[in-house]
């Protein structure tokens, strides 16, 4: 099913723009390569042109200037029908006048199968979302997370190379869209096919992706794998999207090497990881995680070592958040583990912070 | 009572002594039945919400239709203008001009009509009746009624001498069959068939039908125009539903425009647009398109009554149409391309059986309308372009015959009905969606 | 014997007076009049019902324009027990079927009619056959034959009822009514039927076979018209040639609307029309009253001065006068001035209640062909 090109992008949008009225871009400059079989998220607040991408992908919209390609082909022309591109919707789109089976057959029917290999087919995707036995039933019939399963059997059941997903499982409860997510992905990975998921919710998209495009403004903030993007976030929006964050603004006063100073407020001074400031004298946001943050720390492990006053506590079962006022931050947040021989932490108590400088990256100012 | 008025309250659960009732309320009735009254209770509050619709449907509907179903049977005429007439013509066997005796019963129900105040006289209405049924009944009745004071014996002949229809066999057949109560010969009548002489019925004269083939154009012309108001309709309903909001409702009021013109101005601006000399074919014979002495007969035929219905009825198709659009999601059709579909297979395979409801209820709702209309193919319909309505109306209006109107009526009214029934049969009555 | 003494009085400005002499006794009380609208009704409002609400002070006349369905508003109101109308307007067919009914009252109408100013008693007094057991009449009016001039070369105007028939010299479209009546007439009268004969010859199946084949000749240049406004504004349109139209719409068309049309008053198909009381009616004294006051021979006189329809009385022809508004006499446009009176045929309305309903079965069956 792979050929040798595995590496080479498959799905590749290059300098693509997008604007609905002539005047503004909400797609600005996109530039992304999609592997062969890979499992790309989309993440991105609303409005942030992630949706757009993937429309232009399917066909539904034209980008203004740029080109799409998939596999050496631009199909900028390419009407949708003939994209061969399978998607699955947000409200699944399933037609309510015909059954299951019906839905199922129905790329089938177009592309001009015989009636026995399509029963066949039909018969095959079914079972592969357990839903063998619903062929006869009509979509009004079936709950929410049936009809997301018939919508991506669907999508799959003629074969196609790339499957879109437009936040297939915004309408599902929570349970249900951790078990489909869990689905989804097997299922992306006993075919091999490569889908391009578009998403806002973050935990989905670091749970199922190879990985993820994250969109603000028009624009691919960050294109990395989950764990890179969260550990190694390369500018404020990300950081502060992917996960929880602990923002520090203040002034570049030195630079040696990877590491810089930072001054923060009035006289605090924190060493950074030096990762995307432009210089000596230079506005930055420092990102620092709040498990990275240790508490009680001895003087020789951190680089970073401060005292800071518990302005509250949240219990949260597995750890607890505690808010610490830091050189007048009100805001700085360390989750404590709750782990055996954890000391009891209480409000108003003066607790020494201490982080590497490696954890604390300097970033672009927002 | 207050309490079972708010609702059954519990007192106790399972009161040892009392166990075998179950459930009692606070002051002391068992708990179903302080249920079922309450329960009632509801039922007599919501009956008497509807009744005041009930009874105004009832004396506006249902009384009204059931007075015209009566109305096309009903047949007193005869039978209470000339009692001994009839009785004198028990057993008579159609053949021969009744015999002297009979003649003179009918001089004295002519005598003892005569005696009563105006209003009561029955002789008159039915000589009207009779006209009915044979053409100059009524002269020679009214004629009659005038002399039959100086009558003499044997009256046979003085009948006879006062007019010559007293000498046809045909108006005794006639007064012998309408001698009944109740009637089917409006029903014969409407059926373009009449009595032979055996009593049997047959075909009229060719030259005297005129309902079957006015009922068959009035279904063919409601047919035409609820195709072409579904052709005209679907594009701009379609169109509509996919507007934002704010041009959609401007175009719906264009849409609903000849609601809210009169009649007249109606008329006027399809006799300024349609006819020769009018807008449309001066304009084509400006642009050399048809000679001048080509122009188009677009009114005061079938031509001009499509038209202008077609313009009348466009909105009760277009709304429901709109009001289903409105709720068919572009995603599907999104979702149809995706899977492979050309636009065109999306739209037939996809779009359009989900807008089945809605093409149903404006088909419905338009042809049921079109086919009892009569106002307007009476203005611009011309010989060609008339419906069963307009006879309908004129026999009301203008004849007076209230039986055949009535008969004519009934009959357009069940045919509705059977074709609602073969729709609901073949799609579904509960597919219709109206708005 | 208040008719009696109404009679014994005489003039108009007497019963005016006496009228006047009731009114401080009398309640306010209002009248309906049904009749047929426009022009037509304004005639009556101006001619009738002005000065009878003068001299009556405590009577108010509502108009109602009823009168294209009057019929089936008589029947419905006395079957309903409701009878709203006092007076009606309908022609002498109707009125004999109403009549027939029981709906409306008899009349006797010596008894009931001023007698002439001579003295000649009502009877005599209005023209010959006009008269019916209900029906009073008030205007002789005629259904005649318009054509445009422009539709024709100057040197071949049409003139006659059998220049309708004759489509290869004058060709163009025909307006003619959606009804058998002055239709079938005016056939077998372009087929050489004399006036007096052509119901006679109606009468029998060769003569229905006989009218509907002149009619067939011309069957594909008809418009029908429906509404009586229908046939001048197809004529003004220029949508037709030749239109038939009752004399008053197509006078007040060419005279005051200033359409260019000429009357062919050959074969013109002569009725009356007039009033009939419903049975039941809420004022019936009130309404006799007004019926003396209205059909006398000045009142009838007066209409003329409005709408050019005769008077029905013989007594008031000699009194018709100019055109109120208009100021041009009105003595030619009156369908029995003799200039205009060589050939009429006089609608036979026992005829059209007799023959009536198969004619009008087969005039349909012969439109739908």
């Amino acid at each position: 099913m792979f050929d040798t090109r595995d590496d080479a992008a498959f799905v590749r949008f290059d300098r693509v723009q997008k604007s609905y009225d002539g005047s503004t871009l909400v797609v600005k400059d996109l530039n992304l390569d999609i592997a062969r079989g890979e499992f790309l998220t989309m993440l991105g607040p609303s409005g942030s042109g992630k949706t757009t991408c993937l429309m232009m992908l399917a066909g539904f919209e034209t980008a203004t200037s740029g080109d799409i390609l998939l596999g050496d082909r631009p199909i900028n022309n390419i009407p949708p029908h003939k994209r061969g591109i399978g998607m699955v919707f947000q409200n699944y789109a399933l037609f309510p006048h015909m059954t299951v089976g019906e839905n199922l057959s129905f790329p089938l029917e177009v592309r001009g199968m015989g009636k026995s290999d399509r029963e066949a087919k039909v018969k095959r995707a079914l079972d592969m979302v357990q839903m063998g036995s619903f062929a006869g039933r009509r979509p009004a019939q079936l709950s929410g997370g049936q009809q997301q399963r018939i919508a991506l059997a669907r999508a799959l059941v003629f074969e196609p190379e790339v499957v879109l997903m437009d936040e297939p499982l915004g309408a599902l409860d929570k349970n249900l869209r951790e078990r489909m997510q869990y689905e989804i992905k097997h299922i992306h990975e006993s075919l091999g096919v490569t889908v391009v998921y578009v998403t806002h919710d973050q935990t989905e998209a670091l749970t199922m992706s190879d990985k993820v495009a994250v969109f603000d403004d028009g624009k691919i903030q960050q294109l990395a794998a989950p764990d890179t993007l969260y550990e190694r976030p390369e500018n404020a929006f990300v950081a502060a999207f992917i996960g929880e964050n602990n923002t520090l603004r203040g002034r570049v006063t030195a630079i040696e090497g990877d590491i810089c100073t930072v001054r923060i407020g009035g006289d605090m001074q924190v060493r950074a990881l030096r990762v995307n400031v432009d210089g000596e004298g230079a506005e930055t946001t420092l990102s620092l995680r709040p498990e990275r943050v240790q508490i009680d720390a001895g003087e020789d492990r951190f680089d970073n070592i401060f005292t800071g006053k518990v302005q509250e506590l949240i219990y949260l079962g597995d750890h607890i958040r505690v808010r610490v006022s830091v050189a007048g931050n009100d805001e700085f947040i360390v989750k404590v583990p709750n782990a055996t021989g954890e000391r009891k932490i209480k409000v108003g108590e003066e607790l020494r912070l201490g982080w590497t400088a490696a954890d604390c990256r300097a970033l672009d100012p927002s | 009572m207050a309490q079972a008025d708010a609702g059954p309250a519990l007192t106790g659960a399972s009161g040892s002594g009392r166990s075998r009732s179950g459930l009692v309320t606070a002051d002391g009735t068992p708990l179903r039945r302080a249920l079922e009254r309450a329960e009632r209770r509801r039922k007599l509050a919501a009956f008497l919400l509807v009744a005041p619709l009930l009874a105004f449907l009832l004396v506006v509907f249902i009384f009204p239709i059931g007075q015209m179903m009566w109305r096309s049977v009903d047949n007193p005429q005869v039978v209470d203008a000339v009692p001994r007439t009839l009785e004198a013509l028990r057993g008579w066997d159609g053949n021969e001009l009744p015999e002297e005796r009979v003649f003179a019963a009918l001089h004295a129900d002519f005598m003892a009509d005569a005696e009563l105040p105006r209003r009561e006289q029955k002789i008159g209405p039915m000589g009207i009746r009779l006209n009915y049924e044979l053409s100059a009944a009524r002269g020679a009745i009214s004629r009659t009624g005038r002399n039959v004071e100086s009558f003499e014996p044997p009256y046979k002949e003085a009948f006879l001498d006062q007019h010559r229809l007293w000498g046809d066999v045909e108006l005794w057949r006639i007064i012998q069959r309408e001698g009944r109560p109740l009637t089917l010969s409006y029903y014969v009548a409407a059926l373009d068939r009449q009595y032979d002489a055996d009593g049997s019925v047959v075909l009229r004269d060719e030259n005297r039908r005129i309902y079957v083939s006015l009922f068959m154009r009035t279904l063919a012309l409601s047919v035409a125009i609820t195709f072409l108001c579904f052709l005209l309709g679907f594009p701009i309903a379609y169109w509509m539903s996919i507007l934002p909001m704010r041009y959609a409702n401007l175009l719906m009021i264009c849409v609903l425009l000849p609601f809210w013109t009169s009649l007249l101005v109606r008329t006027t601006a399809w006799i300024v647009l349609l006819q020769q000399q009018g807008v449309i074919n001066t304009m084509l014979v400006t642009l050399g398109i048809i000679g001048d002495d080509n122009r188009l007969s677009m009114i005061y035929n079938m031509t001009g009554t499509i038209v202008a219905m077609t313009h009348i009825l466009l909105p009760f198709m277009v709304l429901p149409l709109y009001s289903v659009m409105r709720t068919i999601p572009p995603s599907y059709m999104r979702a149809a391309k995706s899977l492979g579909a050309t636009p065109a297979t999306a739209f037939r395979r996809v779009y359009f059986p989900q807008t089945l409801p809605g093409i149903g209820a404006g088909a419905v709702l338009v042809f049921i309308i079109s086919i009892g209309y009569y106002i307007t193919p009476a203005l611009v319909g011309g010989q060609t372009g008339r419906m069963i309505s307009n006879e309908i109306a004129r026999h009301m209006q203008q004849s007076l015959n209230w039986g055949l109107a009535a008969a004519l009526g009934t009959m357009l009214l069940v045919g509705v009905l059977i074709l609602y029934w073969a729709y609901n049969r073949l799609v579904g009555a509960d597919t219709l969606k109206f708005g | 014997m208040k008719q009696q003494m109404l009679k014994t009085l005489g003039t108009s400005g007497a019963v005016s007076l006496l009228a006047l002499g009731a009114a401080q006794a009398n309640d306010p009380v209002s009248l309906t009049i049904v009749s047929w609208g426009g022009a037509y009704t304004q005639s009556q409002v101006r001619a009738y019902h002005e000065p009878f609400m003068e001299a009556n002070p405590h009577v108010t006349i509502i108009n109602d324009d009823g009168s294209a369905n009057a019929l089936a508003g008589l029947r419905a109101q006395s079957q309903a027990g409701n009878v709203t109308w006092d007076l009606v307007d309908m022609l002498p067919s109707d009125a004999q079927l109403a009549c027939d009914e029981g709906i409306i009252l008899q009349i006797d109408h010596d008894e009931m009619l001023a007698a002439a100013p001579d003295g000649t008693p009502a009877s005599e007094d209005f023209l010959p056959g006009s008269l019916g057991e209900c029906f009073i009449p008030q205007i002789v009016y005629s259904t005649v034959l318009s054509y445009r001039p422009d539709a024709f070369p100057a040197d071949n105007q049409p003139s006659s009822i059998a220049d309708l028939f004759d489509v290869e010299n004058f060709p163009g479209r025909r307006a003619l009514q959606d009804r058998p009546g002055t239709n079938l007439e005016w056939a077998l009268y372009a087929d050489g039927v004399a006036p007096e004969d052509i119901y006679d010859v109606l009468a029998t199946p060769e003569g229905v076979d006989r009218a509907f084949a002149k009619l067939d000749t011309i069957k594909d240049h008809i418009i029908f018209w429906t509404e009586g406004a229908q046939a001048p504004q197809l004529l003004a349109d220029g949508e037709v040639a030749f239109a038939t139209g009752y004399n008053g719409r197509m006078f007040d068309a060419i005279e005051v609307e200033g359409m260019e049309a000429d009357i062919i008053w050959d074969g013109q198909v002569v009725e009356w029309d007039g009033w009939v009381v419903p049975a039941d009616g809420p004022n019936i004294d009130l309404v006799m009253e007004y019926l003396y006051f209205a059909t006398d021979t000045q009142r009838l006189a007066d209409q003329a001065k409005f709408i050019s329809y005769g008077p029905a009385r013989a007594s008031s022809a000699e009194l018709v006068d100019v055109h109120a508004d208009l100021g041009i006499d009105m003595n030619p446009h009156m369908p029995t001035a003799p200039e205009n009176y060589f050939s009429p045929i006089i609608l036979d309305n026992d005829f059209w209640t007799d023959y009536g309903d198969e004619l009008r079965e087969r005039f349909a069956n012969w439109m739908l062909q």
